[in-house]
């Protein structure tokens, strides 16, 4: 279990205080993925630096299970961190090393002797499918390749916690598909307990379990992702899940907000509804992603009028699809 | 041209070599773990402390502000005390010892400082001690950058050697000034001055070749 309590973190720089984590509490359950979800410069990477004391935060306590780590002894921190593995957007691997050298680094430093550390090594490499690439070097491999030797790395030491720093945001899609997949394969086997950070939904929706929603150093909302992807009470929820509304790619008008979050993507609920109901529906937008059968994202149909709305939602609530109704107008006035 | 001069140029040869070699491999023992302490101490380094590092880099910067021949005169006793002597190769060693080793220690500082950060961040992650990540981590990686600084070293302390050659040093700067400047011996002067060319042509060539063939970052 990691345990954050009244954390906060201060920059000073030379004319200016910056509060990037402001008394943050938080915490994440062995065994889950945890999502850390914000905009730019809202304090996701600070706050997940504090957890490995990265950055030694200006206030509050972070517990790893009984360990209290902001008081803990220089020797014992880096006997926790070792129990803490950490990967990052620009991955950060040794170029002058090869790739299992590479691997073999946080085992050999932890007093390993080389010939298991090889062992080992080889053993993480078959994890993340890269056993063809042992002697290559960090030069020589693509952006997954190299998201994929430094997981292989990170868990090298058996660590029981994974802290992922916007780790696929380097990654074209089907690279951070692949990536996700890889993490969540070493959650469910490995039992690693993963610590996830990014400004991309979708990365949430596809593997975390729960979710914290940041902004200015604030955590504004956390639960469970299909419920915050479902109705998002914070103003940063609400940006992050409806279409952006600066964007122009937002409708004007009232609609209806159908969520996909994790049905069978074989069933076609919108032809059914339109079959079934007998009622014609215009549809706003859509933006939906099949992830291995299931289905994820969202609908937006224009709001029909009293009556047909009152169907629709007799139908949906029927057949157990979400959906939300957004009044454009209502939004309008209250910005 | 006569076997007497060969001969002299030979040695001249010979002697620069042992200078320079024994100059850059002693300033380099003594300027890598300055180089190391300067970077480590400063602010956002991986053991700050301002107060030393403020203290080794005014050392540092003082000698560095010291024109070559004057410090060559100013230590005179220095060199006296340790070698015995002020004349000859082996006295020379000592004065650009001294000169040499502040500006190795900002070469290697320079080279250490072009680690990307993230690296060593990504190695105090896993848990490495401060001398883990000095000696896996910042050394190893800055390996290119640090052999590229080397050749840089070593012509720059064959430039001063043949200044320790007007007082008294040996090398081919002893002959270029002996025949060139007081005999007036124009040709031996020429010559002495083409084999120094072709020295550090040799060293700088070699240095980079074998800087770009261990460095893993260039793809082959
Ligand atoms: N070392 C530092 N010194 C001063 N200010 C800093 C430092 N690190 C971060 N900040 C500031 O703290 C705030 C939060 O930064 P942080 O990197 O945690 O944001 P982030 O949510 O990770 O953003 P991004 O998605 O762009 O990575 C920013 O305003 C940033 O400028
Ligand atoms: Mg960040």
């Amino acid at each position: 279990m990691i345990r954050l309590v009244d954390v906060s973190k201060e920059f000073k720089t030379k004319d200016t205080k910056i509060k990037a984590a402001d008394r943050i509490n938080l915490e994440i359950k062995d065994g889950e993925i945890f999502g850390i979800i914000g905009f730019s410069g809202a304090g996701k990477s600070t706050l997940v630096r504090c957890i490995n004391l990265l950055e030694r935060p200006t206030e509050g306590k972070v517990y790893l299970d009984d360990l209290e780590l902001t008081s803990a002894s220089k020797k014992e921190l880096l006997k926790a961190r070792r129990n803490i593995g950490m990967i990052f957007q620009q991955f950060n691997l040794l170029e002058q090393k090869s790739v299992i050298e590479n691997i073999c680094y946080p085992l050999l430093i932890s007093g390993v002797r080389k010939k298991e550390a090889l062992t080992r090594a080889r053993q993480m490499l078959e994890l993340v499918e890269l056993t063809e690439k042992e002697n290559s070097y960090p030069s020589q491999l693509s952006g997954g390749q190299k998201q994929r030797v430094a997981i292989a790395r990170a868990l090298a030491t058996n660590p029981k916690y994974l802290l992922c720093d916007e780790a696929t945001s380097a990654l074209d899609p089907l690279t951070t598909r692949n990536i996700l997949e890889l993490l969540e394969t070493i959650n469910k086997k490995l039992g690693v307990t993963i610590v996830v950070i990014t400004h991309e939904l979708k990365v949430v929706e596809q593997i975390c379990d729960r979710v914290a929603v940041m902004s200015n150093g604030k955590i504004e909302e956390e639960g469970k992702v299909e419920e915050i992807f479902l109705s998002p009470k914070s103003e940063t929820g609400r940006k992050l899940v409806l279409p952006d509304s600066n964007s122009g790619a937002a409708p004007t008008r009232d609609y209806l907000r159908i969520v996909f979050d994790g049905q069978s993507s074989f069933e076609p609920v919108f032809a059914n509804l339109i079959s079934e109901l007998g009622i014609k529906l215009n549809i706003l937008g859509a933006n939906t992603e099949d992830i291995g059968g299931k289905a994820y994202g969202q609908l937006l149909i224009e709001r029909p009028d009293e009556s047909n709305v009152k169907k629709v939602r007799d139908y949906l609530d029927k057949t157990k699809v979400s959906f939300e109704e957004v009044f454009v107008s209502k939004e309008v006035i209250s910005a | 041209m006569n076997i007497k001069i060969i001969n002299l140029l030979i040695t001249g040869i010979g002697e620069t070599f042992y200078m320079v070699v024994a100059s850059t491999v002693i300033s380099y023992i003594l300027g890598i773990p300055l180089g190391v302490l300067v970077y480590a101490t400063d602010k956002n380094g991986i053991c700050q402390n301002s107060f030393v590092n403020r203290i080794v880099g005014l050392v540092i910067n003082l000698v560095r502000s010291v024109p070559f021949l004057i410090l060559l005169v100013a230590i005179l006793p220095f060199t006296r005390a340790i070698v015995g002597t002020t004349i000859g190769s082996s006295a020379s060693v000592v004065p650009l010892v001294v000169a040499a080793t502040p500006f190795v220690a900002r070469m290697v500082e320079a080279s250490l400082k072009e680690v990307n950060h993230g690296v060593v961040e990504a190695a105090q992650a896993m848990g490495s001690t401060g001398w883990q990540i000095i000696s896996k981590v910042l050394v190893p990686e800055a390996k290119p950058s640090l052999l590229v600084g080397m050749t840089i070293a070593f012509t720059t302390i064959l430039g001063y050697s043949a200044m320790a050659g007007f007082v008294g040093g040996g090398g081919l700067g002893a002959i270029a000034v002996n025949y060139g400047y007081y005999r007036y011996q124009t040709k031996v002067m020429l010559i002495t001055v083409a084999l120094l060319v072709l020295i550090v042509q040799i060293f700088q060539e070699g240095g980079l070749k074998l800087a770009s063939y261990i460095d893993k970052r260039i793809k082959r």
